[in-house]
């Protein structure tokens, strides 16, 4: 296994890749992926959401599952962080709370390959305490 | 906050929030001096004077989903613990810069944790930003920018899952050339080479 420790390697490494892989445009179509946003403020970080999204990022890769995965500020369900939301094309987005790596894979298997809701979902009618007049 | 790698990410992000197109992140290593500085500077919206002064107070947040902000509280009192200081000096329009100092040998130091994890995740959410990490140690000094690596890999997304994991291993590599402080390990192997895939 070859190491990379210039930029050099980088490149060398990035032409092998090239020519492996088909290079899609992502950004083009959005609104057709699967998008999932890992709640990465303070609470999140805190809470382990850098686990969380390198392996929503991994993970996905692995078993060849088209989707942006990318991070979002504090939606404000501290309490229950890391939070991920997920949106399937043309359907609403779902939130999920206290997403670790094993609660991700559930994810993944159930919600995402299957459609199957799974539990730990945030309703969308839940307030935080300074909402609540 | 378990380690600073996790503060890096926290201070980042608001770099973000801020419309930052360049965050530049430094972290020095002197023993000599037993000091371990860690900057991260952005060209984002910056602050007013007023408000900056006060940004350190867990009750100061710009969010307004909640009425605390512990991410600057929470790294000061880390500097503090470490017999070091937080600074953070901002300029409206211009942008900000918090420096962060501890004693190197200090035992309540937190630990510097995974950095690269952490740069990869930032390069992962924000692939169009221009990121600049800057290493230096005793044995010399290490620059990670995401220009020149996009320049490296050419039309490849920079968020691409596999060029991320070959920017953390090179990351890593250049790192424990210099001796810098990282709890992390490399098991970079392009998928093809991986009998799990």
């Amino acid at each position: 296994m070859t190491k990379i420790t210039s930029l050099a390697d980088l490149k060398k490494k990035s032409e092998e890749l090239k020519r492996r892989i088909d290079l899609r445009e992502k950004s083009e179509h959005t609104e057709n992926l699967i998008q999932i946003k890992v709640a990465m403020a303070t609470c999140g970080i805190a809470s382990g959401a850098r686990e969380t999204m390198d392996y929503f990022i991994e993970e996905l890769d692995k078993r060849k599952i088209d989707a942006v995965v990318t991070q979002t500020g504090c939606m404000g369900y501290c309490y229950a962080e890391p939070t991920v939301e997920v949106k399937l094309p043309g359907q609403e987005p779902v939130v999920f709370g206290y997403v670790n790596t094993r609660k991700a894979k559930e994810i993944i298997e159930k919600y995402i390959l299957n459609g199957e809701l799974v539990d730990g979902i945030i309703p969308q009618n839940y307030q935080t305490i300074n909402d609540k007049k | 906050m378990k380690d600073l790698s996790l503060h890096i990410l926290d201070i980042a992000e608001n770099s973000v929030a801020a419309g930052a197109q360049t965050v530049r992140i430094v972290i020095e290593e002197q023993p000599d001096q037993d000091l371990y500085r860690l900057v991260i500077e952005d060209d984002g919206k910056g602050m007013e004077p007023d408000f900056a002064a006060r940004v350190t107070d867990p009750w100061v947040t710009t969010r307004t989903t909640r009425k605390v902000g512990m991410g600057l509280s929470l790294l000061q009192q880390n500097c503090q613990l470490a017999g070091g200081s937080l600074d953070i000096v901002s300029q409206k329009d211009k942008g900000t810069r918090v420096t962060a100092i501890f004693r190197l040998s200090h035992i309540d130091r937190p630990p510097a944790g995974d950095i690269p994890a952490t740069l990869r995740l930032i390069i992962a959410a924000n692939p169009d930003l221009h990121l600049v990490y800057e290493h230096r140690t005793q044995n010399g000094k290490f620059v990670f920018d995401t220009r020149q690596v996009k320049d490296a890999i050419g039309d490849l997304p920079l968020n691409h899952p596999e060029v991320l994991r070959m920017c953390s291993a090179f990351i890593i590599e250049n790192l424990q050339q210099i001796g810098a402080e990282c709890q992390t390990k490399n098991d970079f192997k392009l998928a093809e080479n991986d009998i799990n895939h």
